[in-house]
């Protein structure tokens, strides 16, 4: 799935041009990342929003060279970062990039940290990866927390992360994460495992950074009130694949896509009266065996036979909005 | 952590003060020793001559205290068996040789355990994986008075490289301390492969990875560290094993250490002798279990400053 | 763009499997497992009967003593003969009183069997019966018993075997009872465990309010939830109970001479090693051969009952 409108080649900082990655076991290969093609810019934050099971977190584990070993692979497809192929390295070349340029915020807090290490330790471990000299690194690394709105940072490096709060530690992986001044920060669902009250303290913490460094975030979640909040651009993503990519704007006025206008349905709103919340019937396809047509077409209220039959190309719907689905085609109404 | 420390040591002293009496009650239990020991020709009056000398004829509690009395003043009574000596001294006696055995027995089984249980963890379900798993396995399964004496028969009988018995030079102490090792090598590579394989699948490991950290770094500081814990824990009964294997081992191989005192000691019945390597073992066990225990909270933060 | 042919890394990636015949290992264990200890057991005096190479396992003829395995031939020097040939009437060679090696190694299963099943029976009972009550009953039941747990973890294996052997002196029996207080800890603990999760569920609630008695509680609705940990425990120390025996009987501290029993083979065997290494190895080939056979299965059996046991 490509946009159409040229990019000046510096603005883009990663380009994903049609990426698979699957995972091979025993029984059968569960094919995880399907044909999957996006860009971010510069200082953009990019929201990947989906259910679980469709791919997102593969996604960015594949941009981070950290699949399952030795079941994951990615199998084809191009990851430019900065313009480099990052498919096809090898985990040596992978570690030098990692952390120094890409970087990964995990979901759950409570796990994320090396529980028998100081936040310290962890945290000037990652600034000596950025070749920060020795006699500096305590300073830098007070100095993060303290860009993290942690209180009394000096005396927090010699805690454990057992007796931070979970709002307190991911702010510590948040730091970590942005220790070595990384380009592009993969935030993968950080706020799902915090309190609502903190959760928004902390997303206004992401993009007050994304503010001063300049660098770009792909922020995967589930929650369309973080996309609203957060994101520039949205790409929806269903059974490995991404169904719809567009603006923020785009996406909540102009849902071009049956799952897209599913998911917004099923966010409650307050303003209106509800009897039921609304939730999509069925159940998403087993990676391990697609259908040859459109992924969403079982639960879809407007399928039609050419739907099962093929898998949709990519139609504009507006400029940098497009969504795979046969619906856009001109000649839909004789399908 | 002081308080965690204070009740495993109140733990400790009842669990051993509960083993003498039990050993005490045992052994006392298990027959006139006066009678084994004097010639045949002994007369009832001899015999109960030298029951009283003895302290035989009081009550078993009286007894008890008695003994206990003399424990804590350092006497353990005078051998049966070897006229003359007292308890302890042959204990002391015999000790240095079974600490060497013993030493050595540790150095093998970590350096080859614990690297063994990282490396087929690290490559699981590859053939190294395999083949250290069958080892492990098989490990666990010899009889290790049997691995010892074929041992004997490959190096000493067929290769003639090493001696079969006694202690001596570096030559004599090889088999009895890899034959004692040898038998903890499977236990400790098992329990650190399967510790490491919980590790390594943690978040911290993938944060690791996403720092951008060297593999072996990942691997030998992170996650080593908390896998570490498991095989340490385990080291406590390990110790106790050693304390077990030393004394076939050393029967294996006639090695004069504590262990084949002991077996000696049981087959004459000479009582007090038992009675203080018994007690001495239980010592040692209960310590190292404890000791064990308190580096166990210190490498794991969570519980030193939980308790 | 680079693509990556699907089928090879499919191939490759799915990992390093087991070859067929291993996957397949509980009922490869299984059968060794039965070749070795069971079938011999039951079936020792039949095979003595119909094969010609099984023979009396405690007696033997002087003539025939220190015979090597059948499938080795004389020893000879300068043309006279320095040691016999083995016989196939003998097929693993004979010991220092003439005794045939194989047969004493299939009577030995035997021993082996007993000593270990009733043993497992004996630990079993009593400790399922102290987990049982300290784990629903709790309390000082619990307390009590827990301590007890303890102190029968201070005192390392081997020495509390000696201790007892002193006490209770040597025999079949006596290796039982011995072996039974050594063993009985671990149901203790793990069944204790089990019943303090069991408490709190819904049908033990419904009993005690309907009014069953504490005791048809304990008997009727919480022992048959921990049968599966009870078998998962039983089998895997029978291999341990089999070392322990052995070990106990080669120490000369188990079972009596002249019983078959393959501790005691092994013991004989150290003392002839320079000149008969059959006597040591055949035996000690039994003992790891059936232990292991154990192990493997009660890995197995416990990965389908019970894996929450993985660290015992």
């Amino acid at each position: 799935m490509q946009a159409d409108k040229p990019e000046t080649a510096s603005d883009v900082i990663l380009e994903v041009n049609d990426l698979r990655s699957y995972v091979f076991t025993a029984n059968a290969t569960v094919k995880a990342v399907d044909g999957v093609s996006f860009q971010v810019k510069r200082g953009e934050t990019l929201g990947i929003v989906g259910e679980s099971g469709s791919g997102k977190s593969m996604t960015s584990l594949s941009l981070m060279g950290l699949l399952p070993r030795p079941s994951g692979r990615v199998v084809s497809g191009e990851i430019l970062l900065n313009g480099r192929d990052l498919v096809g390295k090898s985990q040596d070349e992978m570690c030098q990039i990692r952390g120094r340029e890409i970087s990964m915020i995990l979901q759950d807090p409570q796990t994320s940290l090396n529980p028998v290490y100081t936040i310290g330790n962890q945290l000037m471990e990652a600034l000596q990866i950025a070749g920060v000299p020795a006699a500096e690194r305590k300073e830098r690394a007070i100095d993060l927390l303290r860009r993290f709105n942690i209180a009394a940072p000096e005396q927090r490096m010699d805690d454990y992360p057992h007796q931070m709060s979970g709002g307190m530690k991911q702010r510590v992986v948040g730091a970590i994460a942005i220790a070595c001044g990384p380009q592009l920060v993969i935030a993968d669902e950080p706020t799902t495992a915090l309190d609502v009250t903190i959760q928004l303290q902390y997303l206004k913490l992401l993009k007050d950074l994304q503010k001063q460094t300049g660098m770009a975030i792909i922020f995967i979640t589930h929650d369309f009130g973080v996309v609203a909040r957060m994101c520039d651009r949205v790409a929806v993503m269903y059974a490995g694949r991404i169904v719809e990519q567009g603006s923020v704007r785009q996406i909540f006025n102009n849902p071009s896509h049956p799952y897209t206008e599913a998911l917004l349905a099923s966010v409650p709103k307050l303003e209106e009266p509800t009897d039921r919340l609304y939730s999509i019937e069925g159940q998403p396809p087993l990676l391990s065996n697609l259908p040859a047509g459109c992924r969403f077409a079982p639960r879809c209220q407007y399928a039609r036979p050419i739907c099962t039959g093929q898998y949709p190309p990519s139609f504009t719907v507006e400029e940098t909005h497009v969504a795979d689905c046969w619906r856009h085609d001109p000649s839909w109404t004789q399908h | 952590m002081q308080r965690y420390i204070l009740l495993r040591v109140f733990h400790t002293i009842i669990a051993l003060l509960a083993v003498s009496i039990i050993i005490f009650l045992l052994v006392r239990l298990s027959g006139d020793p006066v009678s084994t020991l004097l010639p045949a020709e002994a007369t009832l009056e001899d015999i109960e001559r030298v029951r009283i000398q003895w302290g035989l004829d009081r009550p078993l509690p009286e007894q008890y205290f008695a003994y206990m009395g003399n424990v804590l003043q350092g006497n353990f009574g005078e051998s049966l068996k070897w006229r003359g000596q007292s308890a302890s001294d042959l204990l002391l006696q015999r000790l240095p040789a079974t600490l060497e055995l013993a030493g050595l027995a540790l150095l093998v089984a970590s350096l080859a355990g614990l690297p063994i249980g990282v490396i087929s963890a690290v490559k699981k379900n590859t053939p190294t994986d395999f083949i250290a798993k069958t080892l492990a396995l098989l490990g666990q399964s010899m009889p290790s008075f049997w691995l010892g004496t074929m041992l004997i028969w490959l190096f000493s009988v067929q290769l003639g490289w090493l001696p079969s018995y006694g202690r001596g030079g570096i030559a004599n102490v090889i088999m009895p301390a890899v034959a004692l090792g040898l038998f903890q090598v499977a236990a400790v590579a098992r329990i650190t492969r399967s510790s490491m394989l919980d590790v390594l699948d943690s978040e911290y490991i993938t944060l690791a990875r996403i720092k951008g950290l060297p593999e072996w770094k990942v691997i030998w500081k992170h996650a080593l560290r908390n896998a570490a814990v498991a095989p340490l824990t385990y080291f406590g009964v390990i110790i106790g094993g050693w304390i077990s294997g030393s004394v076939v081992i050393e029967t294996v191989f006639a090695w004069p250490g504590v262990g084949l005192l002991s077996i000696e000691a049981i087959r004459s019945r000479d009582i007090p002798v038992v009675q203080t390597i018994v007690l001495f073992f239980s010592l040692v066990y209960c310590v190292s279990s404890l000791l064990v225990d308190i580096l166990y909270a210190y490498l794991d933060p969570r519980i030193r400053y939980d308790s | 763009m680079t693509t990556f042919p699907t089928d090879v890394i499919a191939a490759e990636k799915t990992g390093w499997r087991w070859p067929r015949i291993l996957r397949r290992y509980p009922w490869f264990a299984l059968s060794v497992l039965f070749l070795v200890l069971v079938l011999p057991a039951i079936f020792a005096d039949l095979l003595r009967a119909v094969l010609p190479f099984v023979h009396d396992p405690e007696t033997g003829k002087l003539s025939q003593r220190l015979l090597p395995p059948a499938w080795i031939g004389p020893q000879e020097l300068n043309g006279i003969q320095l040691t016999p040939g083995g016989s196939w009437e003998f097929i693993l060679g004979t010991d220092k009183v003439g005794r045939d090696v194989l047969s004493r190694i299939i009577y030995g299963a035997r021993i082996s069997l007993l000593v270990s099943g009733i043993s497992i029976l004996i630990a079993g009972t009593i400790g399922t019966t102290l987990g049982v009550l300290a784990g629903y009953l709790g309390g000082w039941w619990d307390h009590l018993i827990m301590r007890l747990v303890d102190i029968s973890h201070a005192i390392p294996t081997i020495i509390l075997a000696m201790v007892l052997s002193i006490a209770l002196g040597s025999g079949f029996l006596s290796v039982v009872i011995v072996i039974s207080l050594i063993y009985w800890n671990s149901y203790a603990r793990l069944v204790r465990a089990q019943v303090l999760a069991l408490r709190s569920k819904d049908f033990v609630a419904r009993a005690q309010m309907s009014g069953v008695s504490t005791f048809k509680i304990m008997l009727r609705h919480i022992l048959p939830n921990v049968t599966n940990t009870i078998v998962v425990i039983a089998t895997l120390e029978v291999g341990q109970v089999i070392l322990l025996e052995a070990t106990m009987s080669f120490l000369g501290i188990g079972l009596p001479r002249p019983t078959p029993a393959w501790g005691l083979m092994v013991a004989d065997g150290r003392d002839l090693i320079v000149e008969a290494w059959w006597v040591a190895l055949f035996p000690g080939l039994a003992i790891l051969l059936t232990v292991l056979s154990m192990n493997l299965f009660g890995d197995w059996l416990r990965d389908r009952l019970d894996p929450k046991l993985r660290n015992l």
